[in-house]
């Protein structure tokens, strides 16, 4: 689902790699926790996939396209495969929740019935049915995050990427969104996950893909957080 | 859903940036006003043009008796001389630039002449005093050098007389009137186009929550752009459809009513003249807005 070949990314001529030769291969149907210290070049690997970043060398293959020679208007298809979330959960404050989860479908262009049957069911897997009509101001960080997971998976991509998505959450609050992530792992999507929170991922214990200094350090599965503590 | 997402998209954005949008208007209705009326002079000169040098035409007076001329020291213009002057016109080099030849004679000159003399003050002329001469009309106006050329310094020749050069001057001032307008319609082209990038600048950034989403989920460029396209479109074409209307209302009552009223002789522009200029207008209204989106969104609303 997700290939990188020996990818390089040099922000800055004469820079450091942000990305120093990795390649790592991630099944269809996969939970990956993405670990590492800030600067690791956790986001640089997140953006490749999502091809806001052009790698300096080696291949990035996403959903069967070779990003590397994917034409700039091809990108688009490209996103609609792939849903994402993010640690500042990335709402329109202006728009209720059911139009932030909306806004997701009427923008790629699905007709009005379509929304209107997936929106709901949507709230209804993240747990948020009753609440479409509230602003995003009046909802706790847990539920905006909720909302921010319903947006990214409304579209049924095949691949979720997120970001730190319980980075601004306690851990209890975090334990929920976890169960909503693992909930949609299991409908077969693909998930990717950047994270600093060593409690989720020694309690999940789910593959742990790590990275330092641009560099792949370690892929285990079932792995934990830091390799120290096992 | 597109469409009507992307029409929302544009009333939201202009109502937000209200004042940025009511400037757009105005400095696109300036500019553009200047460009017409630019338009409508230089349309103006083309039918004086059309209408004056129709019925201009050369004039090649022939020497009368005791002319201080030097050319006419000889005296009176004789029968041979004149006849040699119109094989000149009708049958040699000047054939094809001459479309007609007159010949007035003392006593038509003088008849015309006492005609036009209401007050008789010119009574005491005679036929005698008159001068005889050749009206020319050519078939291409514009060529009066060579005609003039070729006939002055003929034998019985005393002046020859373009009446285009009465106009010369007319035109001159009315051509320098439409560099002018051209001048400050240029620079005020510039400043709308300034100011709709700004505008759609603006704009961008105030939705870039919104476009960042949009990116992220995968919508194409094109609807991600098109309503910041479309903003800076509508901004102008107001401003056109405004310079439009002053212009109609400028040459109907500026020049319909009272030019035309007070100084007849002249054929004068219409409110039909404004809409031909109309459409150009509105183009160049909405190639403007497309410009300044072309140097704004790149940046701004990258895929």
């Amino acid at each position: 689902m997700i290939r990188l070949d020996n990818v390089t990314k040099v922000y800055k001529r004469g820079a450091r790699p942000a990305l120093d030769g990795v390649s790592v291969e991630i099944e269809r149907g996969d939970f990956v926790f993405l670990v590492g210290s800030s600067g690791s070049g956790k986001s640089t690997f997140l953006k490749l996939v999502l091809r806001e970043e052009r790698p300096t060398g080696g291949d990035v293959y996403v959903a069967g396209r070779h990003l590397n020679k994917l034409s700039a208007w091809r990108v688009p298809h490209l996103r609609r495969e792939i849903g994402a979330v993010f640690q500042d959960f990335r709402l329109l404050p202006n728009k209720t929740v059911y139009q932030n989860v909306a806004f997701a479908l009427q923008v790629i262009g699905k007709n009005r019935h379509h929304i209107q049957s997936t929106v709901p069911e949507m709230l209804e897997l993240v747990g948020l049915s009753g609440k479409e009509r509230r602003m995003p101001h009046e909802l706790s960080g847990g539920e905006q995050q909720r909302v921010a997971i319903a947006r990214a998976f409304v579209n049924h991509p095949p691949i979720l990427l997120c970001d730190e998505p319980t980075g601004n959450l306690d851990p209890g609050t975090s334990v929920g969104i976890m169960r909503l992530l693992d909930r949609i792992n299991r409908t077969g999507t693909t998930v990717l996950m950047a994270t600093h929170d060593d409690e989720i991922v020694d309690q999940m214990r789910k593959r742990v893909i790590e990275l330092k200094g641009g560099q792949l350090v370690r892929d285990q599965d079932r792995g934990v957080y830091g390799l120290e503590r096992v | 859903m597109r469409l009507q997402f992307i029409l929302g998209e544009v009333v939201n954005g202009l109502r937000r940036n209200s004042t940025m949008a009511l400037s757009v208007v105005l400095v696109t209705f300036v500019s553009l006003t200047f460009v017409g009326a630019a338009a409508l002079i230089q349309m103006q000169i083309d039918q004086l043009k059309d209408d004056w040098y129709g019925k201009v035409e050369i004039s090649i007076f022939l020497c009368p008796e005791n002319s201080r001329n030097e050319r006419c020291a000889e005296g009176a213009v004789t029968a041979d001389q004149e006849e040699s002057i119109r094989g000149v016109l009708e049958d040699g080099a000047l054939q094809d630039l001459v479309q007609e030849v007159f010949y007035e004679s003392r006593e038509e000159a003088y008849e015309k002449f006492v005609a036009n003399d209401e007050d008789g003050i010119w009574s005491s002329l005679t036929p005698d005093q008159m001068q005889p001469s050749f009206r020319v009309k050519l078939s291409d106006p514009e060529q009066f050098q060579v005609v003039a050329d070729a006939t002055e310094g003929l034998p019985g020749v005393d002046v020859v007389q373009d009446q285009r050069e009465i106009f010369s001057e007319l035109f001159r001032f009315l051509n320098a009137a439409t560099l002018i307008a051209a001048a400050l319609a240029g620079v005020m082209l510039l400043a709308a186009m300034l100011l709709i990038t700004t505008t759609i600048r603006l704009s961008a950034l105030s939705r870039r929550r919104e476009t960042q989403i949009m990116r992220m989920v995968g919508s194409s460029r094109s609807l991600i752009q098109m309503p910041f396209m479309l903003e800076g479109a509508v901004a102008a074409t107001a401003g056109a459809l405004l310079a439009v209307g002053g212009l109609y209302f400028g040459v109907r009552y500026l020049v319909e009513d009272w030019l035309r009223g007070s100084v007849t002789w002249v054929q004068y522009i219409g409110a039909q003249d404004v809409w031909a200029v109309a459409p150009w207008l509105m183009v160049i209204a909405v190639g403007l807005a497309a410009i300044a989106s072309l140097v704004t969104l790149g940046r701004y609303t990258r895929a």
